[in-house]
């Protein structure tokens, strides 16, 4: 049984093509970085995955069940983080709305229901962050309880939508670290995406990338290659390694470092010492 | 002060609207979706300048008016880059309306400015009993999708995927808010409907930093701030809706102070 497998699966939305004839499957335990342009449907495939989204053909299966909302062994971390940098609530209270979120009722805790907000936090080293307001501590701190939050429920599979946006290199690289380890404990399937594939380097198994409507599932080395890439981006690609790092170039353009500017617009540039800051210009 | 019937009236109508609206105002703030109550208000005054045109109880047409307005403000959807100019343009549609039944009806100054800026005095039996069993079925809705409104505000697209209907939560809330809107028209006016359920809630969310108290802490201010206008108008002989205003803007002051020393 695959983590995650999509069978000639076609997306479209508003008349575009997203996917087409997307074929691959995510095994038990796997870490998979998700890469690609900016709009080549890296957030739709996932939400696709949780069943947001409807699908032009195929199917999708996700732990050997159709994919459906509100699966319970899916975890979930949006790109979008909604209204929670300008709250002045504790992180505690937001990781705990999610238990039984959707569930009809007053939001009463069970013991066995706070056991399981202590174990989330703990597995991501948050119980202490937990008990500060959440417009008081740091993007990446953010990041790590809503990572706790994604694992509620105990899921074998967890979709992380951009989870290094916005965060400098040592944060980024923290992350990074703590999904490996979180996918290896807890033998859970991940599928990461990211605009650079350096930073998950040293951590991932297999890479998925997606441009012009296709995805393709295999090693770094064979997918981030240019024959592959210059495929899927439909332009004449060279990848380089320098220092153990990638550069995926199209002529004299650095593809991924390009993409990742364009997102935050150029003011920001590349690096990001003020996360606090670059999160608010997000929302 | 509790020898006068109309006095006693009061104290227990402005106690009801101010836990509904205290309670039904934290998940406005929490939500930012305070415009959206303010345009609903607006709405109600409508309603009611209509249905006393058509020799209705004002309440009937404040309820009636302001819940298909949030009905429709919900199902609408929230495409957050459109919300503000559609409530807007709502609003000023809707008290355009109010204006043309008021020029239609002429001898009801007295009584729209009663709308305006409300007439906690002037709650008579029939109205208390009305303003009491709209919000028991208020609350009753409310607790019902507490869950997932909560989670839905806090974290809306996890949600979506956990598999709350984000548009049915927020339609039926924003009815619920549009009910609570409707009774605090009564106590202080649809002008100053913010001063119960904007305040108290704001406040409480500066106060503390845990979400069960600052819901039950907006639900208490609101009532303190209710009662305590009440008391200060009768001894003071001023509009109990300007010492509603009064206390619950002192209140909110307060309270970002104390959120800046404890932060």
């Amino acid at each position: 049984m695959s983590a995650l497998r999509f069978d000639q699966v076609a997306i479209k939305l508003g008349g575009r093509t997203i996917l087409s004839a997307a074929d691959f499957a995510v095994e038990d335990g796997e870490f998979v970085g998700v890469l690609g342009a900016n709009g080549a449907g890296k957030t739709t495939l996932m939400r696709a995955s949780l069943g947001l989204v409807p699908l032009a053909a195929g199917a999708i299966a996700v732990l050997g069940a159709p994919a459906t909302r509100g699966h319970a062994r899916v975890g979930y971390m949006p790109q979008n983080r909604g209204p929670i940098a300008g709250l002045r609530l504790t992180g505690y209270d937001m990781v705990a709305s999610g238990v039984k979120g959707a569930h009809w009722g007053l939001p009463r805790l069970d013991a066995a229901e706070r056991r399981e907000i202590d174990w989330a936090l703990d597995m991501v080293d948050a119980r202490k962050i937990a008990g500060r307001s959440l417009n008081e501590i740091s993007g990446g701190e953010r990041q790590r309880l809503l990572l706790s939050q994604a694992l509620i429920g105990r899921p074998k599979l967890l979709l992380l939508d951009e989870p290094l946006i916005s965060l400098d290199p040592a944060h980024q690289k923290n992350v990074v670290d703590t999904v490996k380890r979180l996918s290896e404990e807890l033998k859970i399937a991940v599928l990461f995406s990211a605009h650079e594939i350096n930073p998950l380097l040293s951590a991932i198994d297999r890479v998925l990338y997606l441009g012009a409507g296709k995805a393709v599932l295999g090693a770094v080395d064979e997918v981030i290659a240019g024959p592959t890439l210059s495929r899927l981006y439909g332009a004449e690609i060279e990848v380089l390694r320098v220092g153990g790092r990638i550069f995926v170039m199209s002529g004299d353009v650095e593809m991924e470092r390009d993409s990742h500017r364009h997102e935050h617009g150029d003011a920001h540039g590349h690096d990001h010492q003020d996360h606090a800051h670059a999160d608010e210009s997000r929302a | 002060m509790f020898d006068y019937d109309f006095m006693r009236a009061a104290f227990m109508a402005s106690g009801i609207v101010a836990v509904l609206a205290g309670l039904v105002g934290f998940f406005l703030v929490l939500r930012g979706q305070t415009f959206a109550g303010h345009a609903l208000s607006h709405v109600g005054f409508t309603g009611a300048t209509g249905a006393v045109l058509f020799g209705l109880p004002p309440l009937a047409g404040l309820v009636g008016f302001t819940v298909i307005a949030g009905l429709a403000m919900g199902a609408l959807g929230e495409r957050l880059s459109q919300r503000d100019v559609a409530i807007g343009m709502m609003l000023s549609l809707a008290l355009g309306l109010g204006l043309l039944f008021l020029h239609f009806y002429t001898s009801y100054a007295a009584q729209a400015a009663a709308l305006l800026f409300g007439n906690v005095l002037g709650v008579d039996d029939e109205a208390l009993a009305a303003l009491a069993i709209l919000a028991a079925l208020s609350l009753a809705a409310l607790g019902f999708i507490a869950r997932p409104l909560i989670f839905a505000s806090l974290q809306p697209e996890l949600a979506e995927a956990r598999g709350v209907d984000l548009r049915l939560v927020s339609t039926v809330f924003l009815m619920i808010v549009a009910i609570a809107v409707s009774e605090c028209a009564q106590i202080v006016g649809v002008l100053l409907v913010f001063t119960l359920m904007v305040g108290p809630a704001a406040a409480a969310l500066a106060f503390t930093r845990r979400l069960h108290a600052a819901i039950a802490l907006a639900a208490l201010l609101a009532l303190a701030e209710a009662w305590g206008g009440l008391t200060l108008a009768y001894y003071s002989d001023w509009p109990t809706s300007f010492w509603i205003t009064a206390l619950s803007g002192l209140v909110y002051f307060a309270s970002l102070v104390s959120a800046r020393r404890s932060a």
